[in-house]
């Protein structure tokens, strides 16, 4: 059933455009927000279900021929990128139904996330680079509404860098695009994969590899293009940050993965060398800000980018095992850091503040909270047997299998100063005494959770946290998932043949 | 024609550039206006400029007998067009509100969540 492709974009659709039909009716919107989810979740692991067992899917859209007509296409990259946005777009609505204001809520907010949400699975589905920067732009335009809406000083201050820089990210991407247009007249991945491979001028091909590199590497906040992120993602409301933290920027690093292992393994040892760079000194710019920083959200903020730089780490090897290191590794930090996000919501609910020095006491004043948080960090931090510890294994094995001892070095040594950062909110948040005088700018009163409110906010963090165990303790199934991914982005040969039905 | 559209398209990424990089927000919307409407004309010229020739088949032929314009570049530079008019649009909005909210005139000022 091929259909089945284009449910995840147009699902949300429906539910954004419904949600506007019943723009009066918050609490229609919430019901419809949620369930609207679900059935997204429920179409993408339907679709990872097929695709795992018949092999990679492809639909022309309007049945026009690849290459002239715009191709959908699912291989199990894509699809593992899809059902995880769909599980963190689930799981976040049922967060916001508790922790989002009403003022916000009857300003559209389920709409634009499901806009969001439609957005992120088209990038992930489209087989068409031109398609790719529409669905960015869909994506974008949703992100933009979320940061800024309820217009609050810092909320505005934040995304105008967030807008301004994206922008420029999408200039540079649609610069590139037009050079590719004008050299090979097409913008079918998988035509275009045959045609570069096919023999085109070397430097012409390192020149847009490097403007690509350039535009996801600012939508992916790689060093040195990630200031727009620290500066953003602690201004929203906490719902949208985690929704932002696990998803944003995994699009920019689920296109660099794309486009580096489909279109540009010319040059390999100049290409992806200079990602491998790139992603050390990613890995180390990020954890060093985070531990400069005493707010809960800005820490982890900084903390996405340095995560940002194992995944791209795992690209810049450049081999099968490192591959299926950087897609295991996406799949438990998008689970964790969306995860720690909502941990840093409910520590602000309680207590009024996100900075750490007004936070304290949280392990005893709310014992699961602590536990939930414990798991996610560690993990984070790459503490056996947590999911983390895997990830990042199977990255610093495939780096020593081919001799980078370097970049190894470099990871395990940001994995201990991520355990630092993760101890420091440990020690002031939950650990630490509360200080008793607390300074202006903090909430005072703060109502205890209603029963209502305790499920919508609690739930989504205890699925999180035992899906992290499961990733854990039963890793084997998810690496295979994984090691299959990677070898379907190897070999190309697949992809070009769903696409095209044919092979060179 | 070619070259002469390289240069202005040359200038107008230049200029976009240059305004990007200055303090004024006012500045930097036009910055982003120009430099979009630098890449659409690239995208223009990078596909060939072909003058005159319509992209029609005649109805007795299966296919073009001669070289002509190609018309998906203009569907392209169309679409690019309708997404950063609607980008501009929200981020002047954006910028407007935050100067009512926050007076700043400079980007300098605007530093309260930067690190």
């Amino acid at each position: 059933m091929k259909l089945l492709l284009v449910l995840p974009i147009l699902i949300p659709l429906i539910t954004a455009a419904f949600c506007l039909l019943f723009w009066r009716l918050r609490s229609v919107q919430r019901v419809l927000g949620v369930l609207g989810s679900v059935a997204h979740l429920v179409t993408a692991l339907w679709l990872l279900v097929s695709v795992r067992l018949d092999g990679i899917i492809a639909i022309q859209v309007g049945n026009w021929p690849a290459p002239f007509g715009i191709t959908l296409v699912a291989d199990l990259f894509s699809v593992i990128m899809t059902v995880l946005a769909a599980l963190m777009g689930l799981m976040v609505v049922i967060y916001s139904l508790a922790s989002m204001d009403s003022g916000r809520e009857s300003s559209g907010y389920y709409a634009f996330f499901h806009f969001l949400l439609m957005g992120v699975s088209g990038v992930f589905l489209t087989g068409d680079l031109f398609n790719l920067y529409v669905w960015f732009e869909v994506m974008l335009m949703s992100s933009f509404v979320l940061l800024a809406l309820g217009g609050e000083k810092h909320q505005l201050e934040g995304a105008i860098k967030y807008v301004t820089l994206n922008l420029i990210s999408s200039a540079i991407f649609l610069t590139a695009l037009g050079i590719l247009y004008g050299m090979l007249g097409t913008l079918n991945m998988a035509d275009l994969s045959l045609q570069i491979r096919g023999g085109m001028n070397m430097g012409i091909v390192s020149t847009l590899a490097m403007l690509f590199l350039v535009a996801f590497g600012i939508k992916s906040a790689l060093f040195p293009l990630f200031f727009w992120l620290p500066a953003s993602y602690h201004t929203p409301p906490v719902a949208v940050s985690a929704i932002f933290a696990g998803l944003l920027t995994k699009v920019g690093v689920y296109t660099l993965v794309r486009v580096f292992t489909l279109l540009f393994v010319q040059d390999v040892a100049y290409t992806h060398t200079i990602i491998l760079v790139i992603a050390g000194l990613t890995m180390v710019t990020g954890v060093l800000g985070a531990m400069a920083q005493d707010e809960f959200r800005r820490i982890l903020s900084f903390h996405i980018i340095s995560q940002v730089g194992y995944m791209i780490m795992g690209l810049g090897l450049f081999t099968p095992l490192a591959l299926a290191g950087s897609i295991f590794y996406i799949m438990h930090h998008i689970i964790v850091k969306t995860n720690l996000f909502l941990v840093s919501g409910v520590a602000r609910r309680l207590q009024g503040s996100y900075q750490l020095n007004q936070l304290g006491g949280l392990y005893q004043a709310a014992p699961a909270l602590t536990i939930i948080f414990m798991i996610s960090a560690f993990s984070l931090a790459g503490i056996p047997p947590l999911s983390g510890f895997w990830a990042k294994l199977i990255l610093v094995k495939a780096s020593l299998d081919i001799t980078a001892y370097l970049i190894a070095a470099t990871a395990l040594a940001v994995g201990l100063l991520t355990l630092f950062s993760m101890s420091k909110i440990w020690a002031a948040a939950f650990w630490g005494e509360q200080p008793q005088a607390t300074a202006a700018g903090v909430e005072q009163v703060h109502l205890p959770l209603k029963a209502s409110e305790k499920i919508a906010l609690y739930l989504p963090m205890i699925v999180l946290g035992l899906l992290t165990l499961t990733i854990g303790f039963m890793s084997a199934p998810f690496f295979e998932l994984a090691t299959h991914a990677a070898d379907q982005l190897l070999d190309p040969a697949a992809y070009i043949h769903a696409v095209l039905g044919r092979v060179k | 024609m070619e070259i002469l559209a390289a240069i202005v398209v040359g200038g107008l990424f230049g200029a976009g550039v240059y305004l990007l990089m200055s303090r004024s927000p006012v500045r930097l919307i036009i910055g982003l206006v120009l430099l979009s409407n630098a890449i659409n004309l690239l995208i223009f010229t990078a596909a060939g400029l072909i003058r005159g020739k319509v992209p029609l088949i005649p109805s007795d032929a299966l296919r073009a007998v001669e070289v002509t314009a190609d018309p998906l570049p203009q569907a392209l530079i169309l679409t690019a067009i309708v997404i950063s008019f609607g980008v501009l649009a929200f981020a002047l909005v954006l910028f407007s509100r935050t100067f009512k909210t926050t007076s700043a005139t400079t980007l300098d000022e605007m530093k309260a969540t930067d690190t």
